[in-house]
């Protein structure tokens, strides 16, 4: 089939896609964006969390033909050209990166957040970022770069 | 089903990085920004114009004989371009990281569920997948040996041509009959904890066209995989070359080979680029996991808590090939006292074969498990005599006089009572007031399961210790390659190791050394690869000391040339005093001598160094006894948790951790270290299990593998020494696996303190704790 999507503000076409591909697998290795990860592949981790009319989904749970004519924002929108968003510039900072596999979804996952709460509380973070698995930070770190990310945000 | 042409994604490549720092500075990863930007090259991200897609078919049985295998209608299968078995294997069969007992793919016999049958590479993964499913394997089921004391047995099956037994350690330490006045026992079972990390197995393997082969991969060590890889493809060495492709974190798991000699053998056979990547569910049975234990103690004490000896039986099960089991359990096997003073042990730590999935690797390797058996223990000797448990642990505690129940002297500074009275003294949480509940602090959450009424609170502690470095006489050695030379007016440094990039900073570990020993600001650490010498695995808590060590050599050399080329461009004889400073060569009293760009113009130094640490010894046969250990790491955890008596729900409120890391090269990056290692100690305590029945993994995914999720990890109050290590570079300690090992038991002694539970069983069940 024929996918034609707004993929980070930009049409894109998918030719060929077999029905049983997945969204994450469609942004992946046709479209030539690999920044949503294929951790589980199962909804679990969170890791190919992405923006679907707005909506944070995991990729691997959309199929490739739910998303014709839709518009998706992936990790790789986030950044304005060369210049980090903050959350970006947030988690480099604060240490929330160590393997990074998980960082791409943390990152969508807090910047929804962020856009609805915009100085959460701790445990507003937790319950938000429940669905990101991170195997590497023990997610002291990722609290910490939430809080800076949303002092930033809020003083802009 | 259609597999249509694909864009490109990326393409395999070096992935250099700069950074700027100095030793003991909190450095932000060079590789942070690709990585919050979704840009940085895991393995499974890689593409190449012309790639395959390559798929394992496995076995469904713990234990078969193959009697066929027929690939035609695999083959037969759409876009599939090619299907491989043991038959096709170039060279030898068998691989292992100390035995080479597994085979690249099952032949005669399959040992395991999962066992690799059968290799397809096709145009889409999907295809791939499917025509694996139809390669026709005809087996004679047999019944799978999966309990590790009926492997002890002499009637039981021989899984291999040397009987069951993998490794039997023998530690005959002081007096054997050593008898005491007051004696506690204990019987423990440790679980098995799966890695988990978050990128899949995966790798991209590209053949020359010459016969050779170039493999982008997620490994921990590039070199072992090349040596093995080698063997098994027919090649020579400098056939098979490794890059390090970005790594999705490793802890043990990428220790041993998964799917790199199969890509490699669909690659020269198809003559195509081909790429693996493991789901999950395949990723639970493509590697090792840690080994699941059942630990037998008995402890003798003096009734003011002296320990006067220990009695230990360690039986690990190995599952079904032999990985690293035969150093696992000599580490649990020497750790098996803990961090105490011991004058007489008698320990035996068997390592057995079985047809349940084979384990190896994982941080903490062998003395996460002792930590459950001998901190349960020293709890229950201190309930036996009343003394409070941190006391009773002090009074035990190693020091710098002390020796290891291997007979080996722990010399350096041995802060075990210090790290035990730091972790006491941190304030504990406060106990939320009744009107200040907050559901999800409660054990159940956001279930809303209780308001409090039968949450009890407890605390509890533990401390652990294990080697740093390979032990037992391994050739314990890394290589790094240091260029310096100028462009545009400034010296820029190079550094090339193939120390494997993991996730836990290396990178920048390596830039900071350099940065500090060249006093040059831009610093390049290029991307690890077989083209310069090993530099072992990132594993046994050893690269910023091994690696860390090469860089810091190489640069040394480096700055002896730069002294040299002054000494003669300036006509000067002396350079006593000369430091590297500020981008300029600085006489002892500061002053600029000459810029390094001036000095170095045209001209490129590049010196190559290897590190080695002290040798180490083989354990006695018979006795357990010689100098087998080059450094140790210690931790110390407190744990404070709320239980839910009546559903047996646990919510670990809060851990704090002392740790003696030698020096912090990178603070920031130690804390990380320290947090996620306690992370995954809490995992195993309370929900982390590879459920295996039979010889079947029941639980392959994360649906039904339970990780710490952020609302699981409490906060982790941290105290970091810094006691330095006189024989190691800037005297670091080993980091990353101490925050393993005592983490989890702390959880479990304060669960025991809340409920009155003997929990000799981790992870811990609800149903332990309410029956």
């Amino acid at each position: 089939m024929r996918i034609t999507c707004t993929v980070n503000g930009r049409p894109q076409v998918a030719d060929s896609v077999w029905a049983g591909e997945s969204l994450l697998y469609v942004l992946r290795e046709r479209l030539g964006l690999p920044g949503s990860k294929n951790a589980c592949e199962q909804g679990e981790c969170g890791s190919c969390s992405v923006y679907l009319d707005g909506t944070l989904v995991c990729a691997c749970l959309v199929l490739g033909g739910q998303a014709d004519g839709r518009e998706i924002v992936t990790v790789e929108g986030l950044s304005n050209g060369d210049s980090l968003h903050p959350v970006q510039q947030a988690f480099v900072e604060a240490g929330a990166v160590q393997c990074g596999f998980c960082t791409p979804g943390l990152v969508v996952a807090t910047h929804d957040l962020l856009r609805r709460v915009p100085r959460p509380s701790d445990a507003q973070i937790r319950e938000a970022l429940a669905g990101n698995i991170c195997r590497c930070t023990g997610y002291a770190k990722i609290i910490d770069a939430v809080h800076l990310a949303a002092g930033r945000m809020g003083a802009a | 089903m259609t597999a249509g042409a694909v864009l490109p994604t990326r393409q395999p490549q070096a992935a250099a990085a700069s950074v700027t720092g100095r030793v003991g500075e909190s450095v932000r990863r060079p590789d942070g920004v690709l990585k919050v930007r979704g840009d940085f090259p895991y393995s499974s991200d890689l593409w190449v114009e012309g790639m395959l897609w390559g798929a394992t078919s496995r076995s469904p049985h713990p234990y078969a004989r193959i009697v066929s295998i027929d690939t035609s209608e695999a083959l037969a299968s759409p876009g599939v371009r090619a299907v491989l078995t043991h038959e096709d294997v170039p060279g030898r069969k068998l691989y292992g990281l100390e035995i080479p007992d597994q085979p690249v793919l099952a032949f005669d016999v399959v040992r395991y569920w999962g066992e690799a049958v059968a290799l397809v590479a096709a145009d889409h993964p999907e295809q791939a997948r499917r025509a694996a499913r139809k390669v026709r394997v005809e087996y004679e089921v047999r019944k799978p040996l999966t309990d590790p004391e009926e492997a002890l047995t002499p009637e039981a099956t021989r899984l291999h041509p040397g009987g069951n037994v993998t490794r039997h350690v023998t530690i005959r330490h002081g007096d054997q009959d050593a008898r005491a006045d007051v004696v506690v026992r204990g019987e423990y079972e440790i679980g098995m904890q799966d890695q988990a990390p978050l990128g899949p197995e995966s790798g991209l393997a590209i053949p020359d066209g010459e016969g050779g082969v170039d493999l982008y991969v997620a490994t921990q060590w590039l070199h072992v995989d090349q040596d093995q890889l080698a063997g098994c493809l027919g090649l020579a060495p400098d056939q098979v070359r490794l890059t390090l492709a970005g790594v999705g974190g490793a802890f043990g798991s990428r220790e041993d080979l998964s799917m790199q000699a199969h890509a490699c053998m669909l690659a020269l056979r198809t003559g195509r680029p081909v790429k693996i990547v493991y789901s999950r569910p395949e990723s639970f049975v493509g590697h090792v996991h840690r080994h699941p234990g059942r630990l037998r103690y008995e402890h003798g004490a003096t009734r003011d808590g002296k320990l006067v000896y220990v009695k230990a039986r360690i039986l690990l099960d190995g599952g079904a090939y032999a990985s690293s089991s035969t150093a696992v359990i000599a580490n649990a096997s020497c750790f098996a006292v803990g961090p105490y003073q011991c004058p007489n042990a008698t320990i035996d730590g068997w390592v057995v074969y079985t047809n349940n999935p084979p384990c190896g690797a994982m941080r903490g390797f062998g003395s996460v498990q002792n930590c459950y058996a001998h901190e349960a223990q020293m709890d229950k000797l201190a309930a036996a005599l009343g003394m409070d448990p941190v006391a009773i642990r002090m009074r035990n505690a190693m020091d710098g006089s002390s020796r290891l129940i291997t007979g080996q002297a722990m010399e350096g500074p041995i802060p075990v009572a210090e790290l035990l009275r730091r972790v006491q003294e941190m304030p504990l949480p406060p106990v939320a007031g009744a009107d200040h509940l907050d559901l999800t602090a409660l054990p159940g959450g956001v279930s809303n399961t209780t308001h409090g009424e039968s949450v009890r609170r407890g605390v509890g502690y533990a401390v652990g210790f294990k080697n740093v470095g390979y032990s037992e006489g391994f050739d314990d050695y890394s290589t790094a390659r240091v260029t310096l030379a100028a462009a545009g007016g400034r010296p820029r440094a190079e550094v090339h190791t193939a120390g494997a990039e993991v996730g836990q900073g290396l990178v920048t570990v390596q830039a900071q050394i350099a940065g500090t020993e060249l006093g040059v600001r831009d610093v390049t650490v290029l991307n690890a690869d077989t083209r310069v010498g090993s530099a072992g695995s990132s594993s046994a808590s050893r690269q910023t000391y091994i690696t860390g060590g090469a860089v810091k050599a190489a640069c040394e050399a480096v700055r002896e040339r730069i002294f040299a080329l002054a000494q003669s461009e300036l006509g000067s004889r002396s350079g006593a005093g000369w430091r590297l400073e500020r981008e300029a060569i600085v006489s002892a009293d500061g002053e600029v001598i000459v810029t390094l760009a001036t000095l170095l113009g045209e001209e490129v130094i590049e010196e190559t160094r290897e590190f080695r640490p002290r040798r180490t010894n083989r354990l006695d046969p018979k006795t357990g006894q010689a100098d087998a250990h080059m450094q140790y790491a210690f931790a110390a955890h407190r744990a404070v948790v709320d239980v839910d008596t009546e559903l047996g729900l646990v919510k670990v409120v809060e851990l704090a951790t002392a740790q003696d890391v030698g020096k912090a090269i990178n603070p920031l990056a130690v804390e990380g270290q320290l947090e996620g290692g306690a992370a995954q100690g809490l995992g195993l305590a309370v929900m982390e299990e590879v459920q295996v029945k039979d010889g079947v993994i029941r639980n392959p995914s994360f649906t039904d593998y339970l990780l710490p999720t952020i609302l699981d990890m409490p906060p982790v109050r941290m105290d970091v020494l810094e006691l330095g290590d006189p024989r190691s570079p800037y005297g670091v300690k080993g980091v990353g696996e101490p925050p393993t090992i005592s983490s989890g038991p702390a959880i479990v002694a304060a669960i025991r303190a809340a409920t009155g539970r003997p929990l000799a069983r981790v992870p811990v069940r609800p149903h332990d704790i309410v029956t």
